[in-house]
């Protein structure tokens, strides 16, 4: 089942002292270009199973649509760890996760030992752009 | 001199991000804009010779959260077009690539909810670049000033997309409500999540 976190679980679980790069993807089942570029992450998720990098997905479905998201997942065989997020009042986590974020998905955030790393708004076109992003950002 | 190496680096670093943040800004004009709505027929803005402004929302037929808010945007042409601020509704995604968001189905969505407010269909895109809106459903606030259109409000509706009975803060009522009164907007800008926009390719 995919559990439901607010915004002090979320910061918890991405802020930690491990020199582990967490590379975290806001999206929904809803979401086209979100959807789109899953298959980037997930692919390099197996291809880095073996470093200090761990993927979170964190949902932006409603709250109510944990089986919804769980389908999703299994119908794609995607294992990476996945939340939904649900924080209360956008217009007060958004900024709390990240001043620049419009709110607009996808977004991609790095972490690094508690301490934010990377930033980036909007899809990416291609594998590529993606690893680019978190070898310049980690 | 450090004074001034200090003022020209904050100038910059400001001139940067607000470089960054394309489309209008609360405070600024819009041009006017002629789209084609459900029933076939082109609407402007200058066809509402009595209207004291607009509440324009840019929205779609697929996008969740728009579908969420779209009995809360029907409650709030319902309450504020007589007063003079009537909801435009703008569907800017590619039809091709949602064709859920394409004409035909944009007139079933409008029929099936019996929208009481305009749904144009902005073809080409270049009115939403215009507003540089970054996800749907996305709201402005826009007060008519002379001849000219101001915005006072961009942002979400309200502060709980998923539940309309919880929801305590009413971005777009308030907006609109200091405006009637004529006050300026307390919260002028809000954030939401959305999806982003699907540009054509």
């Amino acid at each position: 089942m995919v559990p439901v976190f607010g915004l002090k679980e979320y910061q918890q679980r991405v802020q930690q002292n491990n020199d582990t790069l967490y590379v975290v993807n806001m999206w929904a089942t809803w979401c086209k270009p979100c959807v789109e570029e899953l298959p980037y992450f997930d692919s390099l998720r197996t291809e880095w199973k073996d470093r200090p990098v761990h993927f979170i997905w964190v949902s932006h479905d409603a709250k109510s649509r944990t089986k919804q998201v769980a389908d999703f997942l299994s119908k794609n065989n995607y294992t990476a760890e996945v939340f939904i997020l649900s924080a209360g009042n956008p217009n007060v986590w958004i900024d709390q996760i990240e001043p620049k974020w419009s709110g607009s998905i996808p977004a991609t955030i790095l972490y690094k030992n508690g301490q934010k790393t990377g930033f980036h708004e909007g899809d990416f076109p291609d594998k590529k752009t993606l690893q680019d992003f978190i070898h310049a950002k980690q | 001199m450090q004074k001034l190496l200090f003022t020209l680096l904050a100038f910059v670093g400001f001139s940067v991000a607000t470089m960054a943040h394309e489309g209008y800004h609360v405070g600024e004009t819009i041009s006017n804009f002629s789209l084609k709505n459900v029933n076939g027929k082109n609407v402007s803005l200058s066809d509402y010779k009595d209207a004291k402004g607009f509440i324009i929302t840019f929205t779609c037929n697929h996008c969740p959260y728009s579908v969420a808010y779209e009995d809360r945007i029907i409650a709030l042409h319902n309450t504020y077009a007589a007063k003079g601020y009537p909801v435009i509704a703008i569907n800017p995604n590619d039809a091709v690539q949602y064709p859920s968001d394409n004409f035909e189905n944009m007139q079933i969505r409008a029929k099936e909810k019996k929208f009481p407010f305009v749904y144009l269909h902005d073809e080409t895109q270049e009115v939403a670049k215009k507003f540089g809106f970054l996800r749907t459903p996305h709201m402005f606030v826009v007060q008519k000033s002379g001849d000219k259109y101001v915005v006072k409000y961009i942002g979400a509706i309200d502060d709980n997309w998923e539940d309309a009975a919880a929801v305590t803060e009413k971005y777009v009522e308030s907006a609109v409500n200091a405006l009637l009164n004529g006050q300026t907007v307390a919260i002028p800008n809000t954030k939401a999540i959305g999806c982003s926009i699907k540009w054509k390719k």
